[in-house]
């Protein structure tokens, strides 16, 4: 097997910028429109998805030659699964309101398919190093994405940031925001701005 | 000699945008004179706040996207009378700019301007509003004539049928004198602006079906919003199916969502919802072929 070596510092920008999970690779769309109906539920949800990542990447890289080729889907899960529980049992217990909100989506993170596409496409191919670094700026990407989302959807929604009030009493909440809806609106209009944004880049590179 | 190529059409008339809106625009006329005979200034007032955001929106979208500057199609004014025509008259202001840039920039321009909105925009400007401020969207219909009425609303409790059809009755701003809604009709036929089939087949159905589920008919047909959107919204162009079986389809379905949700959805009204659900459902139903094709059969099992 031919590894490389890499820049970690690159594979980290890489997973925060470059392939942000949300808005360049469009993966974990299920989580991101679902959870960000606020700005705290986006960071938690970011938050455990990264531990998982970050923990999933380390052992399935070091487990990486060990692991027979044919089995290896069902080996990865097993790994993940490890992972959510671990976060899933310490927010539990510690983060009780949070765990509340985030639901079903917090044993979910075993499917979500970041952490299964980084353990298919990075770590099951390079070094533990370099794959702690891939899962940590998947991980920070994603949980920017996701605060972003939620930060947008709570103003708007709710009038507020992180639970504090920014737009005063007379504030209207425009209660479709935090609707499904919403998340939808939100999360294509971030997208569309981004990509023409990048285009724009690309436009000026020529 | 020189030959020209094209694709159809080759048949021309004078027909465009700007004339096709402008009878709109015409027939509307009476609906927001009802309004401000029955609701007062603050009628007026809510039409104008949506036409000028309307058609600030469709300048702004195009100046920003660099886009030819298309306002004097009048297409933005007619949506912007739609949606002051479909809101409380009491409707704050505010509330009917954001109705109006979502309508404009959201669901038209971001799905590539005229002619490739998938929804009504006016119509999805008022689930918006309804889904984001509910308390603002089904109170605040008592202004003018009615600052003393209070109770269910029409579709519920009984008014007479002289009232439905005057507009004695409170609803929102344009939905209310069916008079002036059929006089609208009627100038839109004249002028072959729409065709009859989709208002009369959509109403048609809805009076049958609430017929059988035990409402009156008649009442059925005049109460809220069926008949303005009916009319005014079921008949955009972009948005109804292109063959005729397929437009046949799309009536019956409008008449028959709006009956259901009334008898057995948790909102007293549903002609919005009927709507946009038909108008996704369009191009579906524009695949379901109009006719059989001479000695075309059904492929078998056996690939033969």
């Amino acid at each position: 097997m031919s590894e490389k070596k890499q820049n970690v510092g690159k594979v980290f920008l890489n997973g925060v910028i470059t392939e942000n999970p949300t808005f360049r690779l469009v993966l974990g769309t299920c989580p991101t429109l679902a959870v960000t109906t606020s700005a705290i539920n986006g960071l938690g949800m970011g938050a455990a998805a990264t531990f998982v990542l970050l923990g999933s990447n380390i052992v399935i890289s070091a487990l990486r030659k060990v692991i027979p080729d044919k089995v290896r889907i069902p080996a990865f899960i097993v790994v993940i699964c490890m992972f959510v529980t671990i976060i899933q049992l310490v927010m539990q217990a510690y983060l009780p309101a949070l765990y509340e909100s985030l639901g079903i989506f917090l044993p979910l993170i075993v499917v979500n398919c970041i952490i299964l596409g980084r353990a298919e496409a990075f770590a099951s191919k390079n070094p533990v190093v370099a794959s702690a670094f891939d899962g940590l700026g998947m991980g920070c990407g994603f949980t920017l994405a996701l605060t972003l989302i939620g930060c947008i959807r709570e103003l708007l929604g709710n009038g507020s940031v992180f639970g504090i009030n920014l737009l005063g009493t007379s504030y209207q909440p425009m209660l479709l925001m935090i609707l499904p809806a919403g998340g939808f609106l939100v999360f294509g209009s971030l997208l569309g701005i981004i990509n023409a944004l990048t285009n724009r880049k690309k436009g000026a590179a020529k | 000699m020189s030959l020209i190529l094209s694709s159809a059409p080759h048949v021309r008339s004078k027909d465009n945008t700007q004339r096709l809106m402008l009878n709109v625009i015409i027939s509307l006329l009476p609906c927001v004179a009802a309004g401000i005979y029955y609701f007062g200034w603050r009628a007026a007032l809510v039409v104008c706040v949506s036409v000028v955001s309307a058609v600030a929106a469709e300048f702004i979208w195009q100046k920003l996207a660099r886009k030819k500057v298309r306002v004097y199609d009048l297409s933005a004014v007619v949506t912007g009378l739609l949606i002051g025509l479909i809101v409380p008259p009491s409707a704050p202001w505010w509330m009917l700019v954001i109705g109006s840039f979502f309508a404009i920039m959201v669901v038209k321009q971001l799905f590539g301007g005229i002619g490739d909105n998938f929804l009504n925009p006016a119509l999805a400007a008022r689930a918006v509003l309804l889904a984001s401020w509910p308390a603002l969207m089904t109170s605040g219909y008592n202004v003018g004539k009615f600052d003393a009425v209070s109770g269910a609303t029409p579709l519920l409790s009984g008014a007479s049928v002289a009232d439905l059809l005057l507009g004695n009755v409170t609803g929102a701003v344009g939905e209310t004198c069916k008079i002036a809604i059929l006089l609208g009709f009627a100038w839109l036929l004249f002028t072959r602006t729409i065709r009859w089939e989709i208002p009369v087949i959509s109403l048609a159905s809805a009076c049958l079906l609430g017929w059988a589920l035990g409402y009156d008919p008649l009442t059925t047909v005049l109460s809220g919003g069926l008949l303005f959107g009916a009319v005014y919204m079921a008949t955009d162009y972009v948005t109804t199916p292109m063959t005729q079986f397929a437009r046949i389809l799309y009536s019956v379905g409008i008449g028959v969502i709006v009956v259901l949700i009334r008898k057995f959805g948790s909102y007293p009204e549903g002609v919005t919802y009927a709507i946009l659900l038909m108008n996704i459902a369009a191009p579906l139903f524009d695949r379901i072929p109009a006719q059989r094709i001479y000695g075309h059969t059904k492929a078998t099992k056996e690939g033969k």
